[in-house]
């Protein structure tokens, strides 16, 4: 069965799409990730597609679901790393993804998450990272 | 118009379609075509692949690289015996799907290549054509 | 050795640029608004004379040849500058193949249906076709200068992107923004982004003379394909006429960030990525 692997840390999941993307694969995700998400109360998802090389409608849509079911779950979903071409090509196509969140890379898509979480839930303290920056 | 290269790739099944993808991307490759140029006909490509398994079963593809008016590019036409469209005007609109799809298939697949062409004839099949030109915004 | 045919050529050729002149003329591709039939009889003249002269010692087909020099030089230059000119390959092939017939006619015409002159109906013939290839390679030629310096005015219109901080991009755009030019800026715009990591660009419109639905449509665009590949994108510059036509064409732009100045926009920038900008103590020089 192709399956992309799905990374937990700490309350983040972390899907990094190495291959290009067909439909099966594409839906297996999506019903990975709402699973797990479920599964170990993630508070966010962070979706690394630097090396795909092709998003078309299908896949576009994937990502869309996805975030919206996380969001349902109350967990944040960014998509980082998408490449120049695949972004034209995109909103040539007619799918400009407005509901996701996006980020440049991943570190960039975690202190988003991050601060996203920390707006949400202020008195939440069980995030406690060093790094987190908030001066 | 010339045509320099030519394959012929049987879909039938999903995995045939990462196959016809790959084969694309190496004929782009190859004539020098720009990344981006690449992108935009692989995508367009990838919607019409899907039409004709999701509505027609399979069909066969044909990749012609082609040269024209001091131009080269790719010409790609896909060719099913599905049930055929009643109205291309309409299946060409935004949003309009039969599939409780998007219906952004054929008018972006429209959007992102230099020529389209849609020919189509109930119960006898669909043949829908696109070009890229290698250097062509 | 055949140099009775270099000699008849020789004796008519008078008649033989005639033919030749009227054979072109006769054609209906031909462009007299590129060229004065004046000009195309020097161009023809001028031609034939080399041609006569390369073919004087009898040779006809090696064409690497001292003699050819001239009339291969000549025709390249007739090939590049139609190519530039904007002739199409057939009006320019004409041009050599007609004299064809006009050479072959002068043969026929002397001397019938001869064994020679098959033979040099078969050698002109030849000789032209080779002079003809030659014309097809240069022309090709010329149009990929004319292809090559064209991309090159685009790419060198085309807007420079500004790192103007760290994060912060910026992108002057000057002239009208159409849908071709739209690709090049959104092509360099993500790329720098992707190349300096910078979170934040700005779209300066001030130097865009109109602003009007489809404009709206390419700011649109690019703005969405900055925001898929994780940045944010601040239009700045938008005078108050354009903010005019903008709300009289009922284009929405309300989900995208815009400001009147650049200035402004640097500012709203520098908020974003949580930066303060304070006036220093005056440090005095002494
Ligand atoms: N090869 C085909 N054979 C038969 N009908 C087709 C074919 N391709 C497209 N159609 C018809 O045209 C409609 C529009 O196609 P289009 O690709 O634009 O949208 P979609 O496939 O419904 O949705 P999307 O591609 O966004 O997932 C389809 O719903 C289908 O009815
Ligand atoms: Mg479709």
């Amino acid at each position: 069965m192709d399956r992309i692997p799905i990374l937990k840390m700490g309350n983040f999941l972390l899907v990094t799409i190495q291959v290009d993307m067909y439909d099966r694969l594409a839906l297996n995700l999506e019903n990975d990730l709402v699973t797990m998400i479920r599964r170990v109360e993630a508070k966010g998802v962070l979706i690394d597609i630097s090396a795909v090389s092709i998003v078309d409608s299908f896949m576009g849509r994937i990502l869309g679901n996805i975030a919206s079911m996380s969001k349902i779950l109350d967990a944040e979903t960014v998509v980082v790393g998408m490449q120049p071409a695949v972004a034209i090509t995109l909103v040539e196509l007619g799918l400009p993804l407005t509901g996701v969140h996006t980020a440049l890379d991943v570190e960039k898509g975690m202190i988003l998450l991050k601060n996203k979480l920390n707006l949400i839930e202020e008195d939440d303290d069980e995030d406690k990272d060093p790094d987190d920056s908030t001066e | 118009m010339i045509a320099l290269n030519r394959e012929i790739i049987e879909i039938a099944k999903e995995l045939d379609v990462v196959f016809f993808r790959q084969r694309l991307k190496e004929h782009a490759v190859k004539i020098g075509m720009s990344v981006l140029n690449q992108t935009k006909l692989i995508t367009a490509s990838s919607e019409l692949v899907r039409n004709m398994l999701k509505y027609a079963g399979g069909g066969q593809i044909c990749i012609e690289v082609i040269n024209e008016k001091m131009q080269i590019g790719i010409k790609v036409t896909f060719e099913d015996k599905g049930p055929g469209i009643p109205d291309i005007h309409k299946a060409m609109q935004d949003g309009f799907s039969t599939g409780k799809s998007l219906g952004l298939g054929l008018p972006g697949a429209k959007r992102l290549v230099n020529e389209f062409d849609i020919k189509s004839e109930i119960g006898k099949g669909t043949i829908v054509t696109i070009v890229r030109w290698k250097n062509g915004l | 050795m055949n140099n009775a045919l270099a000699d008849l050529l020789l004796k008519n050729q008078k008649e033989i640029l005639e033919q030749w002149m009227k054979n072109q003329l006769s054609n209906n591709t031909l462009r007299e608004d590129l060229m004065s039939n004046e000009n195309l009889r020097r161009q023809s003249q001028e031609l034939l004379d080399l041609f006569l002269k390369a073919v004087k010692k009898g040779n006809y087909d090696d064409l690497n040849t001292r003699e050819y020099e001239g009339i291969i030089e000549m025709l390249q230059g007739i090939s590049i500058s139609r190519a530039q000119q904007g002739y199409s390959p057939k009006e320019t092939a004409i041009f050599v193949f007609s004299l064809k017939e006009a050479l072959i006619n002068t043969i026929v015409k002397a001397d019938g249906d001869s064994k020679e002159a098959v033979n040099s109906i078969l050698i002109i013939n030849n000789l032209l076709d080779q002079l003809g290839i030659i014309t097809f390679e240069t022309f090709i030629r010329g149009r990929e200068s004319v292809i090559l310096r064209q991309t090159q005015e685009i790419n060198e219109i085309s807007t420079p992107v500004i790192r103007v901080w760290e994060g912060i991009l910026a992108l002057p755009i000057i002239g009208t923004l159409d849908s071709a030019r739209t690709q090049i800026v959104m092509e360099n715009l993500l790329q720098e982004i992707v190349n300096t990591g910078s979170s934040i660009a700005i779209l300066d419109i001030s130097g865009v003379p109109a602003v009007d639905s489809l404009v709206a449509q390419h700011l649109i665009k690019t703005v969405s394909a900055t925001r898929l590949m994780g940045a944010e994108c601040i239009i700045s510059g938008i005078r108050a006429e354009i903010a005019q036509t903008i709300v009289h064409l009922g284009i929405d732009l309300s989900n995208i960030q815009t400001k009147a100045s650049l200035a402004s926009a640097l500012k709203l920038a520098f908020a974003m990525l949580q930066l303060e900008v304070k006036k220093g103590e005056r440090k005095i020089i002494k």
